[in-house]
């Protein structure tokens, strides 16, 4: 098995090639872990691991909880309103505490892009960012290339289309990043207003109507619509949106016949996606929610076995 | 008491020459300027700087300083602010009127001179705020205000919203001889924003403020100046658009003039990546492109000051989330090397560079100062412009060390200051 000389995993800016496809190899042998009776290997047995959530999330904490306990690690979640931070404590503060009661890994949930960098500079734990503001959201971009491979058996040479609000989503930012890395092109579409400036600096290409965008993609994944954005200067009403930039069947058949459908969750039935394609066979949604624990699995066990020596046996 | 101030190489930015000279300082004054060696010195009663390799600049005016008192004393006092002002070359100040409670009134203003006084380094002129509370309703008591001895008003860090109300402050303000300095900033665009929206916004995922933000407002500005004939002052320019858009208004004679500081034509918004808060600063910095721009603006006389926004914080706004940092860096010991830098690039000739940093300033403020000839005080500087030297936190001497410019290295460096003909820095003895 290859080396992963990270301490920390705070952006998939940070990965090489090799890197990408060690995690990514590696979730698929920790894969079948999930499938076991006893769902559960020693290979992090004293080791810890904090969820730190600043931000609510359902599915991501409980994913890494499940990752850690799978592995046998002790975890540890807080959230923003049962912590010091209610209490004016600063990130920093926080850090340097949950620090003195040495942790090996600290996943971080944070509406502040570039919080987890911060982070990771005050502590010796390992970082892991969990989704910082609109910047990145690593482990999703990880979990979707999973899902993505394991379904086309690669990730170069695929068309992969992500619809939506560009502009807010670390979803985007991430898998654009990460894609375009392992040889797959993307392209964005979406309305111009959630759209940010110069985006093609990326690596993406940008059509801007979906329906060009669809066209003959492998690949599309569509973006959560934050509901309160609505009336505000982004988009008139949800009616409107769904009715240019919701993903129908009619628009599934743009794409080529063996199209998957993703999405990061929690779904917006009848907005961004209708019920009847994210219940169809094209979708892999929830395909994405499985892999996700075999994906921070392996981080856990790369980022642990990697820095402090190798004790699994 | 006579100084003899030997060898030196005098830049005197009104007559816009460099020359060899010697400088005779009696008392407070300058009393003789004499090529090098024609100076006899009788009576032994002379004291003798040697200037040698040296530059004498007039003594340095920043009409952009925000120096915290009262209210932010943990962040900078005006006696440790008029020390990093002094430490850098300045010998005099104009002070922002956003402090706890803002400078909007006589008491405010008068305290602010007298702690100015207290500190006995560089002269503060106070600016108050064109609104009570820098709320954007209500005039302040201009003529109160004036008579107190505020040279200017400005409501900085906010623009004023209400467009009749700065047309009304416009006016009330000449009347009053004052001068109205206005930060740019359409507040709706710049919502959430918390660097440049550009390419670099879009890589590290920071929500962006467009150039559109300032320069709405500078146009506003120069459309109110040309409705009422009376003059404003741009704070701050930061894009290339506003440096067109003043260019344009000087052009058809309009009484506009501008600042920049050094920042804006030193860094672009690549300096943002990693997080850096100190690399944060309201308007923020931009592209590469308009750095170019600034350069261009300063070297063609659209922009007529380098001012600092010398805006200090300490580690508590700073050691924090990107987002949720205090914009803004100090400048007063980085403006002098940084804006040399421009001299060494030929963007602009030594007396020019100079005058942006000294009597540009005083013109604007109807204050004077920045000239070094017979008859004037003897406020200076004393600079080796070839002193290399990697700035260290530790060597600062405001109270905040909020720059980005730590770790890198300078070039040219203030040794002697002195104000009416009285060295004030290297400091004598170790104050509080």
């Amino acid at each position: 098995m290859g080396k992963f000389d990270h301490k920390d995993l705070l952006g998939i800016g940070q990965l090489s090639v090799e890197d990408i496809s060690l995690i990514l190899d590696t979730a698929e042998s920790l894969k079948e872990i999930s499938t076991r009776d006893i769902k559960k290997v020693p290979a992090l047995r004293g080791k810890s691991v904090v969820n730190f959530f600043y931000e609510p999330s359902t599915r991501t904490r409980i994913s890494f909880e499940m990752a850690a306990k799978r592995l046998s690690a002790d975890t540890v979640s807080i959230s923003a309103s049962g912590s010091s931070l209610v209490k004016g404590e600063t990130l920093k503060d926080t850090a340097r505490n949950l620090q003195a009661m040495n942790p090996d890994i600290i996943v971080l949930r944070h509406s502040s892009s570039g919080a987890p960098h911060l982070l990771a500079m005050e502590v010796s734990a390992g970082v892991i960012n969990a989704g910082d503001g609109i910047n990145e959201h690593p482990t999703q971009a990880l979990l979707d290339m999973f899902t993505i491979r394991e379904r086309k058996g690669r990730l170069h040479d695929l068309d992969v289309a992500i619809i939506g609000d560009i502009s807010h989503s670390r979803v985007a930012r991430s898998n654009i990043l990460g894609l375009t890395k392992m040889g797959a092109r993307v392209t964005v579409s979406g309305p111009p207003t959630m759209m940010p400036v110069e985006i093609e600096a990326l690596g993406a290409t940008l059509v801007s109507d979906p329906v060009k965008a669809l066209k003959d993609k492998d690949v599309i994944m569509m973006l959560r619509i934050q509901l309160e954005r609505q009336n505000k200067t982004l988009f008139p009403t949800l009616r409107e949106y769904s009715s240019f930039f919701g993903l129908t069947m009619r628009l599934v058949r743009e794409a080529r016949g063996d199209v998957i459908i993703m999405h990061p969750g929690p779904l917006n039935r009848g907005v961004e996606i209708t019920s009847e394609v994210a219940d169809s066979p094209y979708s892999v949604i929830l395909d994405q929610v499985t892999n996700g624990v075999a994906v921070r699995m392996a981080l856990l066990y790369l980022l642990i076995g990697g820095s402090k020596g190798d004790n699994a046996d | 008491m006579i100084t003899l101030i030997k060898s030196g190489t005098l830049v005197d930015p009104v007559k816009g020459i460099v020359e060899k000279a010697d400088l005779i300082i009696e008392d407070e004054k300058i009393t003789g300027i004499f090529p090098p060696g024609a100076f006899k010195e009788k009576g032994a009663q002379i004291t003798i700087v040697d200037a040698a390799n040296r530059l004498i600049i007039p003594g340095l005016i920043d009409m952009h300083v925000h120096l915290r008192e009262p209210g932010y004393e943990y962040k900078e006092t005006i006696a440790s602010g008029s020390r990093a002002a002094v430490a850098g070359g300045f010998t005099a100040l104009a002070c922002m009127p956003n402090t706890l409670p803002p400078n909007d009134c006589r008491s405010v203003t008068e305290f602010i001179l007298e702690q100015g006084r207290k500190a006995g380094l560089a002269i503060v002129f106070p600016i108050a705020a064109i609104t009570k509370g820098q709320k954007g309703e209500v005039l302040t008591e201009f003529g109160d205000i004036r008579e107190a001895g505020a040279v200017a008003v400005s409501d900085d860090g906010f623009s004023v919203r209400n467009s009749e109300l700065m047309r009304r402050a416009l006016e009330y303000a000449d009347f009053h001889g004052l001068k109205v300095i206005s930060h740019c900033e359409d507040p709706s665009l710049s919502d959430g924003g918390v660097m440049h929206e550009g390419v670099v916004s879009t890589r590290i995922g920071l929500p962006g403020i467009p150039s559109a933000c300032e320069e709405i407002m500078v146009y506003r500005e120069i459309s109110l100046s040309k409705l009422t004939g009376c003059p404003v002052h741009i704070a701050h320019v930061s894009t290339e658009g506003s440096v067109e858009l003043i260019r344009r208004a000087k052009e058809k004679g309009l009484k506009v003039t501008a600042e920049t500081a050094p920042h804006y034509f030193t860094l672009d918004h690549s300096a943002v990546v990693g997080y850096d808060t100190n690399a944060k600063v309201n308007p923020p910095l931009r592209t590469r492109r308009d750095v170019e721009a600034i350069r261009k603006g300063l070297a063609e006389g659209v922009i007529d000051v380098i001012a600092t926004d010398h805006a200090p914080h300490n580690a508590l706004q700073k050691e924090v989330e990107f987002d949720q940092a205090a914009s803004g860096m100090i400048g007063l010991e980085t403006a002098l090397p940084l804006t040399l830098e421009l001299v060494r690039d030929g963007v602009l000739g030594l007396p020019e560079a100079v005058g942006k940093l000294s009597c540009n300033a005083g013109l604007i403020l109807g204050t004077g100062g920045g000239t070094l000839k017979e008859g004037d005080y003897a406020d200076l500087a004393i600079v080796d412009p070839q002193y290399e030297y990697t700035l260290r936190k530790e060597a600062i001497v405001s109270k905040s060390w909020n720059t980005p410019f730590i770790g890198k290295t300078l070039k040219g460096k203030n040794e002697i200051t002195m104000i009416k003909g009285k060295v004030v820095f290297p400091f004598k003895t170790s104050e509080p």
